[in-house]
């Protein structure tokens, strides 16, 4: 065979990364996160089921990109922290707080990371928000995309976004946004994620493939 | 002169600092670019016209490097107005990408120059071809190229709808390529449109306080 020479498949050496589209909206009374599901080794896909948003809390989520081992770790910590910082206060953490920790760890350990993490959750000071914690910044912004399928979509978003959608307008925003993205990002598909998070709870949703919405060239 | 000239640093990532466009359109084409041309940080050019003839009714849109695209597009507007002469009838756009896709794929090693060729001829009318480095070529309804271009593929995807009309398409072109150039540090400027029929050619410029305005986060 043409150059089978290693007695181990290529992606047991390449770096787990989380190749990615991820994407959180700000609404009217909460946020909706989205991603996709795929995590590739170089050309392979290891696992094509992924839940790339992870809860930091009862009303707080975190979106993954990157390297999946990085985020996963930066994911798992500030739950942890935020657990004990929730008892501490004694009511729910804000969801700036929960950003904050994050950004925290990004940027102490940012050479050694490669990790981007977006925040978005509710609390009862502000409603609704979605924070960056790229690099290690931490800004609040109306909606984030993230990750690399994020390329492709960034004139999509910034035609279509409008302030004051409603809840149902940012979850076909998002699942809108997920798809195009995944049509044409290598590295970013298999289902859609939704988490919409409002005073009540949050509440997950998974949109197999074939339910995604299509466009033109399909 | 150095129209996106890319210092050999950069070449290797394969920079291409512009953002290029075509539609077809029943009985035509629309194309669009931006107008910005750097070198490194300094915008050598904020006024630069990516939109190069080949022949009367056949465009290119030229990304990449400006020697390489200038030199291949010389070359090919005089095999094709060679060939017209001999053939005693306006070209095809077909002919023309052909010609470019040969010579790209030819010299893919040298080159670095990503294409759209696009034009209106008598037997196919509107046609938008796409040569990108490495030389292959496709005829596509709509094309995008350039740094910029990434940024917009999915607006392109969510948007395009065949059938449109002429006014349409150039409203779609100059969206497009505003979007792309507010995301890419590479593009800006102005917005250089031309629509190709078979009646002949009408080119226009969008200036900057004039482009169409969308939301930034």
């Amino acid at each position: 065979m043409l150059g089978e020479s290693s007695i181990q498949p290529e992606w047991l050496s390449e770096e787990v990364k989380t190749g990615t589209t991820i994407i959180a909206i700000g609404y009217e009374g909460g946020v909706v996160l989205g991603s996709d599901s795929r995590v590739s080794a170089g050309a392979s896909v290891v696992n094509r089921v992924m839940n790339k948003l992870s809860p930091l809390h009862d009303k707080i989520y975190c979106a993954l990109s990157g390297s999946a081992a990085d985020a996963q770790t930066i994911a798992e910590i500030v739950n942890y922290q935020l657990d004990v910082h929730s008892i501490e206060v004694g009511e729910d953490p804000l969801v700036r707080s929960a950003a904050t920790l994050v950004k925290n760890i990004s940027y102490k350990y940012k050479e050694e990371l490669s990790a981007h993490l977006i925040v978005a959750g509710w609390d009862r000071r502000a409603g609704g928000q979605v924070y960056v914690t790229l690099d290690g910044l931490l800004s609040m912004q109306p909606f984030a995309v993230g990750g690399s399928g994020s390329s492709y979509i960034y004139g999509f978003v910034d035609a279509e976004y409008r302030k004051g959608m409603t809840k149902k307008e940012s979850q076909e925003f998002v699942v809108n946004a997920l798809t195009l993205a995944m049509g044409r990002d290598g590295s970013s598909g298999g289902v859609a994620y939704l988490v919409t998070i409002d005073q009540e709870g949050a509440v997950e949703r998974c949109i197999p493939g074939n339910e995604l919405p299509t466009f033109f060239d399909q | 002169s150095c129209d996106f000239y890319v210092s050999p640093a950069r070449r290797s990532s394969g920079f291409r600092a512009t953002t290029i466009m075509a539609v077809e359109f029943d009985g035509g084409v629309v194309i669009g670019a931006d107008s910005r041309t750097t070198t490194g940080a300094y915008i050598a050019n904020r006024v630069t016209d990516k939109l190069t003839p080949i022949h009367d009714r056949i465009f290119c849109c030229r990304s990449g490097s400006a020697a390489d695209t200038q030199a291949i597009a010389d070359a090919v507007s005089y095999q094709l107005g060679f060939h017209s002469i001999e053939l005693d009838e306006p070209p095809l756009v077909q002919t023309a990408a052909n010609l470019f896709k040969q010579m790209c794929y030819r010299y893919r090693e040298e080159l670095m120059a990503g294409i759209i060729v696009a034009g209106w001829d008598k037997r196919r009318g509107g046609q938008v071809y796409t040569v990108p480095m490495g030389g292959m070529l496709v005829r596509q309804p709509v094309s995008v190229g350039g740094s910029g271009s990434s940024y917009i593929y999915g607006f392109i995807d969510s948007k395009y709808k065949s059938g449109m009309t002429k006014e349409e398409c150039l409203r779609f072109t100059a969206d497009a390529l505003a979007l792309a150039m507010e995301r890419d540090g590479s593009s800006g400027g102005v917005v250089r449109l031309a629509a190709i029929t078979e009646s002949g050619l009408e080119r226009s410029v969008i200036l900057g306080n004039q482009l169409p305005t969308f939301f930034s986060a």
